[in-house]
């Protein structure tokens, strides 16, 4: 091999690559947590509606679930510009990003919820508990509390499909490497280091994720069992 | 002797397997009933009856001034009367003890964080686990989770409590101790219905045996009962356990 590895072209650029780091992460940290809004109502929609919502919520799920993200990015972006509103590439990213993580979080919180033994139900409705406070205190928060890990590790991979965005030039990082090789011709080198860039990201992500699920979930921090 | 609880002549079927038979018993204010019988008499669908966990076919069933049987009962309202302790105790997993039992006080009764803790160590202290209220159920025996399970269900200071064979899934230890529990219950006056296994249990401390046998009331009487039964089939049920 022949190549000559030349990173020095590069350094110029360290504050874009910055930049694009940090939109990554906001773009991420927006879509996590309307995903996990829009997620939870759904899984709660599926599992315990009326019909027509679950037949609604089912067809959400499995649209996104068997289409690629990037087909949705293309649709939110364009069909949000054809009903006549003008969006920031950067807010149709997050738009198309809360659908896909949606039904992903969807399922995952679904089966949080049907692992809740219906003997815990019979106990909360025994000490007359209504309907919703049986919901928010005997289902929802242990079911979510079982199933973090897994969205956990949805949302890391949310956050590496985010640069699946810069192809409508939300100006994420994978869009400022796309600039950035195309000004100094060093592609090789350029995804190499947003790949290590990424790297650290999910780390961070999954820091954050870590520390949050510690402070909310106390049995597990007193018990130390696994996040 | 006002009667708490009265079944009068109750059906109940699942699907074509007719599981009460016309069931009729009476308990009275500070008595303690023990529904005995084999697997599969009836005895745990007539307990859960009485709490409108099933809904009955036919007859009558009147629980602290509710008509259970009545298709506009307010099941809330009867649930702040009656309590019940389950085989499995139903702890919820995520919450300490002390949080377990404070859940429905403030839910329920809109008591404030305080009060209910106040409540929670109360009831802990009766049960003998004050110390144990900040652990979750995974951190306690069985027999430590099922007083915690009985605790929860003082907490809400019902006026008749319900037993659904509470110890089967103990140790003959810790069915001692939980025991116990109940039986302080009992001298204390509380109103209740225990379905059990534990013979010796019913005969010291219930003022009534109920012995189902095929889904109907076979024979009833004090505890003294079990040791002169008048039907063959509860002097089999008796020998049995020996």
């Amino acid at each position: 091999m022949t190549y000559q590895f030349d990173f020095s072209s590069l350094l110029a650029y360290w504050p874009e690559f910055l930049q694009g780091a940090w939109l990554t992460l906001q773009l991420s940290a927006v879509s996590t947590v309307a995903g996990f809004i829009v997620g939870t109502l759904c899984a709660i929609g599926r599992s315990d509606g009326p019909p027509w919502v679950k037949f609604l919520v089912g067809s959400y799920v499995e649209i996104i679930r068997n289409t690629p993200l990037l087909v949705q990015v293309f649709i939110v972006y364009f069909g949000i510009a054809t009903l006549g509103v003008r969006v920031s590439a950067n807010t149709a990213a997050v738009v198309a990003l809360v659908v896909n993580v949606g039904a992903y979080t969807c399922e995952i919180v679904r089966a949080g919820l049907e692992s809740v033994h219906k003997s815990q139900l019979e106990a909360a409705d025994c000490l007359g508990l209504s309907k919703p406070q049986i919901y928010w205190h005997v289902v929802i928060r242990p079911a979510i509390e079982r199933v973090y890990p897994a969205l956990t590790s949805q949302y890391v991979l949310l956050m590496l499909a985010s640069s699946i965005t810069s192809q409508i030039s939300a100006e994420e990082l994978t869009a400022v490497a796309n600039r950035i090789q195309s000004d100094t011709f060093r592609s090789f080198e350029t995804y190499i280091v947003v790949g290590i860039i990424y790297l650290a990201l999910s780390f961070v992500v999954r820091i954050a994720l870590w520390l949050f699920g510690l402070a909310v979930f106390v049995r597990k921090r007193k018990l130390g069992t696994a996040l | 002797m006002s009667a708490v609880v009265k079944l009068s002549n109750v059906h109940k079927s699942f699907g074509t397997n007719k599981v009460l038979d016309g069931v009729s018993f009476e308990v009275g204010r500070g008595e303690v009933a023990a529904v005995i019988g084999q697997s599969g008499s009836g005895k745990s669908t007539a307990l859960r009856c009485i709490n409108a966990l099933e809904t009955i076919d036919g007859g009558t069933i009147d629980v602290c001034g509710h008509a259970v049987h009545d298709a506009k009962l307010d099941r809330r309202s009867l649930r702040r009367d009656v309590g019940i302790v389950f085989q499995s105790y139903n702890l919820f997993p995520h919450l300490t003890a002390e949080q377990n039992i404070m859940l429905a006080p403030t839910c329920v009764k809109n008591k404030s964080k305080a009060e209910a803790r106040d409540l929670a160590h109360d009831v802990l202290r009766r049960v003998g686990l004050a110390e144990k209220a900040d652990h979750f159920p995974e951190q306690l025996s069985g027999g430590q989770q099922q007083r915690v399970a009985i605790a929860r269900s003082l907490a809400m200071q019902p006026k008749l409590m319900l037993f659904d064979e509470v110890t089967s899934a103990l140790d003959p230890q810790l069915t001692g101790e939980v025991l116990k529990v109940m039986e302080d219950l009992a001298r204390g006056g509380m109103t209740m219905i225990l379905v059990t296994h534990e013979m010796a249990f019913a005969r010291k401390v219930a003022s009534q045996v109920v012995y189902m046998h095929k889904g109907k009331v076979w024979e009833t009487g004090p505890g003294a009962m079990l040791d002169k039964p008048n039907t063959a089939e509860l002097a089999d049920f008796v020998g049995s356990g020996l």
